[in-house]
């Protein structure tokens, strides 16, 4: 019987604290698990892939013309907006891991190792910040084949994709919340779609605001959806009308209430998300 | 130190569940430690207080000397954690869950790549390694769970319920795998609910129940306290059932239990099979069935609490170690 050794000879000095650098090595590692993930399933990818082609396709040609006159015009309003949308979708895939960790008992194994203890989360925010990029090149590689012309230029496009990185990481507090009260990963994609359809969908991101009764109006004007969809236009198609039946405002007011938004979810969720999350585990 | 690991009055209470009510222990450096129990005793949660994961309502806990609630960061990173639900990420093969968590201590990656392999040697995983671990069976992801647990070489080994669910062999073939550790000088404490199983591996038993020890010392002594073993005869004939409960009475060290024609007893030494045997020849007996096992929890804790291991309580103070573990 060959032993096997556990113990190393001499019992190593142990540090009393983590640094903040290793916390933020730690949570880059976590986050490469999640890429490893995609690497061995790519199928994971188009499984979320598939519906955004599918509306792209839908709302342009069978949508298009009877909402805008043409669907050419069409395709430069709606997809800045259906960017957005998707993008908002693929946070939940955060909830998704969270969820699956927690039930599967892979966040017990993780906490019980001398690692930050906001790593295993920060790692994986951080990780689906991937799939959230993903989602938005695959949306606007779509667009470009069927026609979407960029009124802007290149920096305009990637203030707007920093911009939309930067809300969709905020927004992966709401993720969190839902990953952490979910029973099981698949109540998440009932729990987390339930939400956000509504949330989408009363938005800007099919048809100008202007379009819907006065009371409607009111909460499409002030849902951050809306707000990030129109920051996007501006910064893609620029001040004047590109290409789009309607008016495309400029790129200033959105972005700044789109990143005032971002913080305020920051402020609510994460804290309700760290207290639920304390709770549970 | 005398101690590896040291508690202390442990109390968790989870809503009006006292899932510990007042434990102590002390595990010396070096041995094995077996925490039995039927299911929602508070063994889970026990190793969770020691693990760091939870934080004791009142008491206090040390693993070689660090506070498991002050210098946590120490406490992890003498310990390795398996739990009784393989926590290993079934999307990432064998190789990819070690390098994880090798990477995760701040091994090197050269180094933490030598260090599955030798692990996934160790464990009789090599075939598998890039596997993904959903593909894997029951045995092998327990394998690659404790594999996951020893990483960081850890000095001590909690084992929560390493192996329920698995097949004969496969716990046999851990049993060898946790024995090969504790040869190599690693520490362990043991949740189990298998009587054989802390009688195989365990240099001391503690039985716990409702967050309470109810008995502890070693194997032999709580064997002999409990009576190891049962024997079960059949006779043949109904009118034969005085008789063998006579002989079984008088070479058990309990009152022998009579359901039917089965006349059971506790016995401490396997010695008496024999003896009943030539009793019954003598007097003309003749068996259907005639058998000496090892006695189930059920049957200690019978022993112990005069009231069976209740699987589920009517008070809702008990339940499984899952519900223990979602009741916060």
């Amino acid at each position: 019987m060959t032993a096997i050794t556990a113990t190393p000879p001499s019992a190593p000095a142990l540090s009393p604290r983590v640094s903040p650098i290793d916390g933020v090595r730690q949570s880059l590692t976590l986050a490469w698990r999640t890429i490893v993930q995609v690497r061995h399933n790519p199928w994971e990818l188009g499984d979320f892939s598939f519906q955004p082609i599918m509306f792209v396709l839908l709302f342009t040609f069978v949508f298009g013309g009877a909402i805008a006159g043409d669907w050419q015009g069409y395709l430069q309003f709606m997809l800045p907006g259906m960017i957005t949308m998707n993008m908002l979708f693929v946070t939940m895939y955060v909830a998704q891991g969270l969820n699956t960790d927690l039930t599967k008992g892979v966040f017990d194994r993780l906490r019980s190792l001398p690692i930050a203890r906001w790593a295993p989360l920060a790692g994986r925010i951080a990780a689906d910040q991937v799939k959230q990029a993903w989602s938005i090149v695959l949306v606007l590689g779509i667009g470009l084949i069927m026609g979407f012309r960029i009124g802007t230029n290149v920096g305009g496009l990637l203030v707007a994709i920093v911009l939309l990185l930067v809300f969709a990481l905020c927004f992966s507090w709401v993720s969190v919340l839902v990953g952490v009260l979910a029973r099981d990963p698949e109540r998440v994609q009932i729990f987390g779609f339930t939400a956000l359809f509504p949330v989408t969908f009363v938005s800007n991101v099919f048809v100008p605001t202007e379009t819907m009764p006065g009371w409607l109006q009111a909460f499409v004007k002030v849902n951050p959806v809306s707000i990030l969809s129109d920051a996007c236009r501006a910064l893609m198609l620029g001040d004047k009308t590109v290409g789009t039946p309607w008016h495309v405002g400029s790129a200033g007011p959105p972005v700044v209430q789109s990143l005032i938004w971002a913080a305020a979810i920051v402020l609510v969720f994460a804290p309700l998300s760290v207290w639920a999350l304390k709770r549970k585990i | 130190m005398d101690h590896a690991i040291w508690a202390e009055g442990l109390v968790k209470h989870f809503g009006e569940t006292k899932a510990l009510d007042g434990v102590d222990l002390a595990v010396r450096p070096g041995t094995v430690l077996g925490l039995l129990g039927p299911n929602g005793a508070g063994k889970t949660t026990a190793v969770r207080v020691l693990a760091t994961l939870l934080r004791p309502d009142a008491g206090r806990a040390s693993v070689n000397g660090y506070d498991v609630v002050n210098d946590a960061h120490q406490v992890r990173q003498l310990i390795g954690l398996t739990g009784q639900y393989a926590s290993v990420d079934e999307t990432l093969t064998g190789t990819e869950n070690l390098l994880l968590i090798g990477r995760l201590l701040g091994i090197p990656k050269p180094q933490a790549k030598q260090r599955a392999r030798e692990l996934l040697a160790q464990f009789e995983l090599t075939d598998a390694a890039s596997r993904a671990t959903k593909t894997y069976s029951g045995g092998m992801r327990r394998r690659l769970d404790l594999a996951s647990s020893l990483v960081g070489r850890p000095t001590l080994l909690y084992l929560d319920e390493p192996t329920t669910g698995l097949d004969p062999r496969a716990r046999a073939e851990l049993w060898e795998l946790i024995r090969r550790l504790v040869a190599g000088g690693t520490t362990v404490l043991l949740t189990t609910q298998y009587l054989d199983e802390a009688d195989e591996l365990a240099d001391e038993i503690m039985v716990i129940d409702h967050g309470r020890v109810i008995a502890s010392g070693t194997p032999d002594e709580l064997k002999a306290k409990t009576g190891s073993q049962t024997l079960a005869v059949r006779p043949a004939e109904r009118e034969h059932l005085p008789i063998v409960t006579s002989v079984v009475g008088e070479l058990a060290c309990a009152t022998p239990d009579v359901k039917g024609r089965l006349v059971t007893a506790q016995v401490t030494d396997p010695k008496v099979l024999p003896a009943v045997v030539r009793k019954l020849d003598d007097a003309g007996v003749v068996v259907t069935e005639l058998a000496l096992r090892t006695s189930s929890l059920n049957e200690v804790f019978l022993t112990l609490t005069g009231h069976p291991a209740e699987e589920t309580d009517e008070n809702g103070t008990d339940g499984s170690d899952q519900t223990e573990r979602s009741a916060a």
